[in-house]
């Protein structure tokens, strides 16, 4: 029985003998088609998107994966590849014809080379690890807050980034190489270990393509030496604009700090519910984090610190040692799980406007609130002005999540409106492909899936996903030649 | 058509605009007229292969009358731009604001490289060491494919997932699957000031020793090189702001354990790096080869280099390096030496005379799967294969 609130897709049914070709694969303990053991599988992050696949399947390795999709690709059965389950956009939402391929098995590290500065894992494992594995001589820097869950293999689907975005980029700027699984089977390596390999840069195509292009089942990641020093500082403030101008300041000012996040009031009190940070109610915190030689930053730190206080902060907290630095960075990571302490539900969003809109933005956020009768908590990467909006509703209260989903499209439409984006690290999945449309004309969509027909023809890899609507690939097109007709005189090309 | 790559065209037009650009490549491509795109023609021949297009007509696009500077977002650090104005020109109007694109590489006769040329040859500079490739810094492309299509990827803002990242694909592919028509670009503040550790070596290995010393510390340098030519040469890391001479003068604190090594510190160093940059680039009928390296093959890459009278510079942590011959010496030789020598490391030849290229790989052994991924992807933005037929991207070479 469906439940309020939620979307849940049709169940479908098995062909004949498609169970017993994926046993022969993977054996019966790792090919999981009951019912009741699938509803694991049901949902990812965004758990207001269900659906049932028809079976999960647990590869151990590259060569079970290709075996799999071989299988899948006779019978033209559709499938969708997870992870760890984390992502928030419903880009891990099975398919209800179709197949559910989880990497949690392709965990192994398989290299740590620190003289060349290169780490190789299976998709797996998870981002912490990553950082685990080179620490403390190097540094992995792409931290989504889920990083202790959430995988590499969904990182590069999603093409993850975190807080420290601003100065070292996203998991896109740190995949040299990956091994790609085709749809058909066939196995291919993008990339490698050298940066520049000659050949289109298939692997900036396929980071952030969530799972539409293939599998990932080897991942070759770069990573840098670890900073000499960092600087972590934390400033309350009466009104989140006077956070913001600081933040144009300290940018305006040439400074690059590795993190500059933002909470609001609400945020501020679910955390302090939460994780107990024994921050002061204000109506905005500003955490700054500089990273890199101790003289540069010790000079910056005092910069912030100044700023801060022109700009009004009434009270600002500098972390002393690692420890303190982990407590000021508690309150953030927490943000979203905390929002339970003070909402039923919640809907997080992850749009993007130009850094210098992000007072506009805050104010129409504040009175689209209002006129929705919905509180939203404000979380958001200052830097680069990626927004993560979470919209409170109680998921019990008829129409509350309809009319949630309603105030969080407008605000991804001011968003693009302001000339921005949709989606600044969470992706698109099913849950805003709906609003691609809105940052994207009909020629720039066609043009899209003219990559992923290059990769999937027959449209198996997580369809549904991404694209507004469903699209076909039609034949690998050869050269023009004329028809017949036409070379006869008899017919014209109009 | 000759199989020579730079023969010149049947026909030249210069579009004012992506409209103009649309019609004229819609219109060509319904005469099954090949179109070779060019900005300022500095890297017209990287990727050629002369057998390959070379029954096509052919006529050519110049882009740079598409040179105006759409946006520049002086607060959020970012800018639009046509592909065909010139990265000098981008960089003097962005400098009025105190900033660049951090973008650096050779710019070729008279200055003239183009922005979209730069990024369609995915070429780079020193400044890669910490900024990286122009894939790294354009956040969105405007395109025209050949059938006339307009489509937009990426966005204008620095953090964005929404749709597939075909800016990072039409960077490098040298013009393969259509025009770059405008690119929208993130950029960074100019440096208050510079300084450079400059270390001289004539032991190969002690350089190499140096090489991984500065490419494991934190040094958090803006370029990190080397420059070697006929047994000697150096280690170059660049420092920006205030306290960059500082920070260059602890740098070589760092290597105090190496006796053999005489660093000192260069206030006015624009000179230096200027010349990194240009030794990537062969002059006249040389020739000059990018190697996809490791950092730790940099001595084995240095002995190479000596043994074949070659030049080398390169980006120490990156693994990035450039081996330049003179004109004169066997080239298809030295090229079949350095790729058996260096192997599995790939050895991409960028510049060569035209004589040579009928007898070279442009990449050397490449995976047939990959290979065939690659001309199913061309085919599919390129249909009838009108866009830079010469070059060989995405095709299956005949055996070279």
């Amino acid at each position: 029985v469906p439940q309020r609130g939620y979307i849940v897709a049709v169940v479908g049914t098995a062909p004949d003998g498609l169970l017993g070709e994926l046993a022969a694969i993977v054996g019966r303990e790792r090919l999981v088609a009951h019912a009741d053991a699938l509803r694991a599988y049901e949902s990812d992050g965004l758990t207001r998107h269900r659906a049932t696949p028809l079976a999960a399947v647990l590869p151990d390795d590259t060569a079970e994966v290709q075996a799999i999709l071989r299988v899948l690709h006779r019978r033209r059965v559709p499938w969708v590849a997870r992870g760890a389950g984390s992502g928030l956009s419903g880009g891990a939402l099975p398919v209800a014809d179709g197949v559910l391929i989880a990497l949690t098995r392709l965990r192994r590290v398989l290299e740590i080379d620190l003289q060349d500065a290169r780490v190789t894992v299976e998709p797996g494992v998870t981002n912490a690890e990553v950082c685990a594995a080179v620490t403390p001589s190097h540094y992995y820097p792409p931290d989504p807050s889920s990083q202790v869950v959430c995988s590499i293999g969904g990182n590069v689907a999603e093409n993850a980034g975190g807080a420290h975005c601003f100065k070292y980029g996203f998991t896109t700027n740190y995949v040299c190489g990956l091994e790609l699984v085709l749809a058909d089977g066939e196995r291919v390596e993008l990339g490698g270990s050298e940066l520049d390999r000659p050949g289109y840069d298939l692997v900036g195509a396929v980071v952030g393509s969530e799972g539409t292009l293939g599998v990932v089942t080897k991942v070759v990641l770069r990573v840098i030496p670890a900073p000499e020093a960092v600087r972590t500082l934390v400033a309350f403030f009466e009104t989140p604009s006077s956070a913001g101008e600081v933040v144009s300041e300290v940018v305006a000012g040439g400074m690059v700090p590795a993190a500059i996040e933002m909470m609001d009031a609400l945020a501020l009190q679910a955390a302090e519910q939460a994780v107990g940070t024994g921050f002061p109610a204000a109506g905005a915190a500003l955490l700054v984090e500089l990273d890199g030689p101790d003289a540069e930053c010790d000079s910056q730190l005092a910069r912030v610190q100044a700023l801060c206080s022109a700009h009004g902060a009434f009270e600002v907290r500098v972390a002393a040692d690692a420890g303190e630095r982990d407590l000021l960075w508690r309150a953030r990571k927490s943000a979203f799980a905390a929002m339970g302490r003070i909402s039923k539900s919640y809907y997080v969003q992850d749009g993007v406007v130009p850094r210098t809109r992000l007072p506009d933005i805050l104010r129409q956020i504040d009175s689209l609130s209002a006129a929705h009768g919905l509180r939203v908590a404000n979380v958001f990467h200052a830097g680069d002005g990626n927004l993560h909006p979470l919209v409170l509703y109680d998921s019990d209260a008829p129409g509350e999540a309809e009319r949630a989903e309603a105030l969080a499209a407008l605000i991804l439409s001011a968003c693009v409106e302001a000339g921005g984006s949709i989606t600044g690290e969470h992706g698109v999945g099913v849950d805003k492909k709906h609003q691609l449309g809105s940052m994207f004309s009909e020629p720039d969509l066609a043009t899209f899936q003219r990559l992923r027909c290059a990769f999937d023809p027959a449209g198996l890899a997580n369809p549904g996903k991404v694209m507004p609507t469903p699209r076909l690939c039609g034949e690998v097109p050869g050269p023009y030649r004329r028809h017949p007709l036409e070379q006869a005189g008899v017919a014209e090309r109009l | 058509v000759s199989g020579d790559p730079l023969t010149p065209p049947g026909e030249t037009a210069s579009p004012a605009s992506v409209a103009e650009a649309a019609a004229l490549l819609t219109e060509r491509s319904a005469s099954e007229i090949a179109t070779r795109l060019r900005g300022a023609a500095t890297k017209l021949d990287w990727g050629t292969f002369p057998d390959a297009g070379s029954e096509i007509a052919m006529a050519e696009l110049d882009t740079r009358r598409l040179d105006s500077l759409i946006e520049h977002n002086a607060g959020d650090l970012t800018a639009v731009v046509g592909a065909g104005r010139s990265l000098a020109t981008l960089q003097q109007s962005l400098a009025g604001a105190g900033q660049r694109l951090a973008l650096d590489p050779p710019l070729g006769r008279s200055a003239a490289a183009t922005i979209g040329g730069v990024c369609a040859s995915g070429d780079s500079g020193p400044l890669r060491h910490r900024y990286g490739a122009p894939r790294d810094l354009v956040l969105g492309v405007r395109i025209v494919l050949t059938d006339g299509t307009v489509a937009r990827a990426g966005s204008k803002v620095i953090k964005n997932v929404a749709g597939y990242d075909l800016a990072k694909l039409f960077c490098g592919s040298l013009g393969t699957l259509g025009l770059i028509a405008e690119l929208s670009l993130r950029l960074h503040p100019l440096p208050s000031q510079t300084a450079t550790a400059l270390v001289d070596a004539t032991d190969p290995a002690a350089l190499a020793r140096a090489s991984t010393i500065f490419s494991k510390a934190p040094l958090e340098a803006e370029a990190l090189d080397v420059a070697w030519r006929h047994g000697q040469g150096g280690l170059l890391a660049r420092f920006a702001g205030e306290a960059a001479p500082t920070r260059a003068a602890a740098a070589l604190e760092l290597l105090a354990g190496e006796a053999a090594l005489q660093g000192e510190v260069r206030d006015n160093d624009e000179p230096l790096w200027e010349t990194q940059r240009n030794l990537q680039r062969a002059h006249e009928d040389g020739l000059s080869v990018r190697i996809s390296g490791r950092p730790s093959r940099l001595l084995d890459a240095l002995r190479v280099a000596d043994a074949l009278g070659a030049t080398l510079v390169g980006r120490v942590a990156l693994g990035l390096w450039w081996l330049t011959f003179d004109p004169g010496a066997d080239h298809a030789a030295s090229l079949e030496h350095l790729r058996v020598t260096l192997a599995p490391l790939k050895c991409v030849v960028q510049d060569a005379p035209p004589a040579l290229r009928a007898r070279l790989s442009p990449w050397g052994e490449r995976d047939p799967g990959l290979v065939e991924l690659e001309r199913r992807l061309r085919v599919r933005f390129d249909p009838s294969s009108l866009c830079n037929p010469a070059v060989a991207l995405g095709r299956a070479l005949a055996a070279a």
